[in-house]
């Protein structure tokens, strides 16, 4: 294998048992092209299994860095578009194996070439980096002849109020999600995938995120939003696996084929305007949210995992949760039992020009049927959260995410077959 | 040793297992500041409670459901007002109650089998320190006078120029509506958070169009603001002038009636200057005529009459805080009287990229120390 040596170098990782493990699996990736290492949930710098039942990036253990990109397909080819995306499915594999984009690399090739691979991510670790597609509404149009494929669940989502949504900002026919541990392998994966793109899709819009909002695993600790609270302390995690198959994965029954054993990402770009959240008193900010700012317990409860009480009243017979808390309105108590797994990432694109932060949380949500799931909850917390006057949606995606790609295969190919 | 140990451990396990089962109702042993939490037992005829007797504090009770109907639990204050209760508790479930009891007293509890009727009754003791109410200082009490009066002046005007304003749609004035229609708005803004608490009548009265949920109608000031600046008043614009003064009636009413504390008058202090913030600096509100400097003055104006209302108390309780707030008012005074136009203001379009800049630079200097009023307030 010319120029297949792994990006990574040993002598970069800091402990020796990881080094060790990293030894005995970099033999095996020069001779097999086996992935280096791997795990699920273990080591911040591991890779991650590309192939699979579900597509990674979902229920692995939410990483901590985001690069988020949705593309416009320029040719109108569809045997151009399938023939980028068996590309983009090849460089994936290597670069979530910590391997560079193509043989050859960054400086593997002839000097009269541009390199194959960008190069920054050149001894860094795969840093559990997981790239993830999704096809936008736009791509059934019948440009590629997928009118009729269109699964009826991938709606236009409908305008929710207060909705301020960026067109720049907003839709797009492909989405790649790359999440890693470290934030430039997160970029390079987008990049490469761009670049390889380039004459058959163009960027529409991308967003970094530079600290998780979830927690997708039991063992991970909750980390907190913008807002400085909590988040995700309910969320759906990877270990539950009837709420998975309930909640989060396309059935048979509900098809089309071609989707079974995928689902759907909801992509909302969240302002929040934090200064007047930062004047905000503790006491309200508690209100706003439902649950405590230290310890992460629903008001009314003691600790961060007891569950919300929402028939507790308090003074005057008022709801310890009020009616319009955030944890209220987004509960499945509240909403006939949906449940969406989240993944969404901090952000602050620098400043807005008037000397606030442009910052804010990027959702991702996943779900079976955002009809039934992600719509009816958006439309409970545009409606009534106190939340809102602090946030602002800038932009909106909705993705099919097709299943895993299994050994060979590739991205969609159960949709062009 | 061996009990206090293997007690120990047990906890260790407990609190480990409510984590994990973030789906299964898990609890975690309350540690209460009065001998822990009181378990309460409530049967279908029956109602225990373990102790009695408090000391003023956080009170949590553990309410056990042991018999077979859906119970309630709660804990009533003299003339039955609740302090605290939690309902829908089903048979074999335990739910948690935590109230905070300011104030010694006789207190009582009670469980519903059933949910209804006035429940099985027993007294509850409540000793210790209390907590003097803010409400007892008789500057606080002025405070809330004097800005009832503003709110009720204010309210006035609100309706009379709107009167004024929908007469002028009405009778296809436009150039008069266009006049009025920032002086009406100024009115509204300068109550804006008094207005907000009406839940519905806001946003049928100031809702932006993205802001409508679907289904809703697009009505109120800016639905006229967009007739008026954009496509010219159009077939339903009386219809839609007359449902803007019906409501503003209505709110006119309720606010004249409100009753306000000194912490939502400090508070809404500060959301005045969050509207501008968020609203007013970036040429959201008034996107159509761009009257934004009006609805901005008026918001400033608002926000400086509650200050002004408990002025006596900022000075008694925090005088460094209400010097600040003197200086940064005088600042943003100071810039918005620059951009005085005739009998108003320069559009927001014609604002120079650096001057929106200082006056957000100036709104923010004086949110930070509005933001500090309510805890002088409350202290």
């Amino acid at each position: 294998m010319t120029g297949g040596l792994p990006r990574r170098r040993l002598l970069g990782l800091a402990g020796a048992g990881v080094a060790l493990a990293g030894a005995g699996a970099a033999v095996g990736a020069l001779t097999t092209d086996r992935p280096l290492e791997v795990a699920n949930t273990a080591g911040l710098a591991s890779a991650v299994p590309f192939h699979g039942e579900h597509q990674a990036g979902i229920t692995t253990a939410a990483q901590d860095r985001m690069h988020f990109v949705a593309f416009d397909v320029k040719t109108t080819k569809r045997e151009e578009l399938v023939a980028l995306l068996k590309e983009w499915t090849e460089a994936a594999v290597r670069m979530t194996n910590g391997q560079e984009a193509a043989e050859g690399g960054a400086v593997g090739g002839s000097l009269e070439a541009p390199p194959e691979d960008t190069g920054e991510a050149l001894d860094l670790p795969a840093s559990a980096l997981t790239i993830t597609i999704g096809f936008g509404p736009s791509l059934f149009d019948g440009r590629f002849g997928l009118a009729d494929q269109r699964p009826p669940a991938l709606i236009d989502l409908p305008h929710f109020p207060a909705d301020d949504l960026d067109p720049k900002r907003s839709g797009g026919d492909l989405c790649v999600q790359a999440c890693a541990n470290d934030p430039q392998v997160a970029v390079h994966a987008i990049r490469n995938l761009a670049r390889i793109g380039f004459g058959r899709v163009s960027v529409r819009w991308s967003q970094l995120g530079f600290g998780r909002t979830s927690s997708t695993t039991q063992a991970q600790a909750t980390p907190r939003n913008m807002f400085g609270f909590k988040d995700g302390t309910r969320n759906v995690k990877a270990e539950e696996t009837d709420t998975l198959r309930d909640h989060v994965w396309v059935s048979k029954e509900d098809g089309p084929d071609w989707l079974v054993g995928g689902t759907y990402l909801v992509a909302r770009r969240i302002r929040m305007h934090i200064e007047i959240w930062d004047r905000t008193s503790l006491r309200e900010q508690e209100e706003i949210v439902g649950r405590k700012k230290g310890t992460g317990a629903p008001l009314g409860q003691l600790a961060e995992f007891d569950e919300p009480d929402l028939h507790v009243k308090g003074n005057g017979g008022e709801p310890v949760i009020g009616v319009d808390a955030h944890i209220r309105l987004a509960s499945h108590e509240t909403l006939n039992g949906a449940k969406i797994l989240r993944r969404g990432y901090n952000f602050t694109d620098g400043s807005d020009g008037l000397g606030h932060l442009d910052a804010g949380l990027f959702f991702i949500g996943f779900n079976r049927d955002s009809r039934t799931h992600f719509v009816p909850m958006q439309q409970a917390l545009s409606t009534r959260d106190k939340m809102m006057e602090y946030v602002e949606h800038t932009g909106s995606g909705h993705f099919a995410v097709p299943p895993g790609v299994k050994e060979g295969g590739y991205w969609g190919d159960t949709l062009f077959r | 040793m061996f009990t206090t140990t293997f007690a120990r451990s047990t906890l260790v396990v407990a609190a480990s297992l409510s984590v994990l089962a973030a789906c299964g109702g898990g609890s975690t042993t309350a540690a209460g500041g009065d001998g822990g939490p009181i378990a309460v037992e409530a049967g279908d005829t029956a109602c225990k409670v373990a102790r009695t007797s408090v000391n003023t504090g956080n009170v949590t009770f553990e309410v056990t459901n042991k018999g077979s109907k859906v119970t309630e639990f709660y804990l009533y204050a003299e003339g039955d007002r609740i302090l605290g209760e939690v309902e829908n508790i089903g048979p074999g479930l335990t739910r948690r109650l935590i109230v905070e009891v300011t104030d010694a007293g006789k207190l009582q509890t009670a469980c519903k089998p059933g949910m209804v009727g006035d429940g099985i009754r027993a007294d509850f003791t409540v000793t210790g320190e209390g907590r003097k109410s803010v409400d007892t200082n008789q500057k606080l009490a002025d405070a809330t006078k004097e800005y009832q009066r503003y709110v009720n002046s204010q309210a006035d005007s609100l309706l009379a120029k709107t009167t004024e304003f929908v007469d002028a749609v009405k009778a296809n004035k436009v150039e008069d509506a266009k006049a009025l229609f920032p002086v009406a708005r100024t009115y509204w803004e300068r109550i804006e958070p008094v207005a907000e608490s009406f839940g519905d009548l806001d946003p049928k009265i100031d809702g932006r169009e993205e802001v409508i949920a679907e289904g809703q109608e697009f009505t109120g000031f800016h639905r006229l603001e967009k007739d008026l600046w954009t496509t010219g008043l159009v077939a339903d614009s009386p219809t839609v002038a007359d449902g803007l003064l019906t409501n503003v009636k209505e709110i006119v009413d309720k606010a004249k009636t409100v009753e306000l504390t000194p912490l939502q008058l400090a508070n809404g202090a500060k959301e005045l200057l969050d509207e501008v913030a968020t609203g007013k600096i970036t040429g959201e509100e008034d996107r159509y005529s761009h009257t934004d400097l009006w609805d901005f003055r008026a918001n400033v104006d608002g926000s400086q009459a509650a200050v002004a209302a408990l002025r006596p108390v900022i000075q008694e309780k925090d005088a460094a805080l209400l010097a600040t707030l003197d200086t940064n008012f005088k600042a943003l005074d100071d810039l918005l009287e620059k951009q005085r136009k005739g009998d108003g203001f320069k559009l927001y379009t014609e604002l120079t990229d650096p001057e929106i800049k200082d006056l957000a630079a100036a709104v923010d200097a004086l949110g930070e120390p509005i933001s500090k009023v309510a805890e002088a307030v409350a202290k």
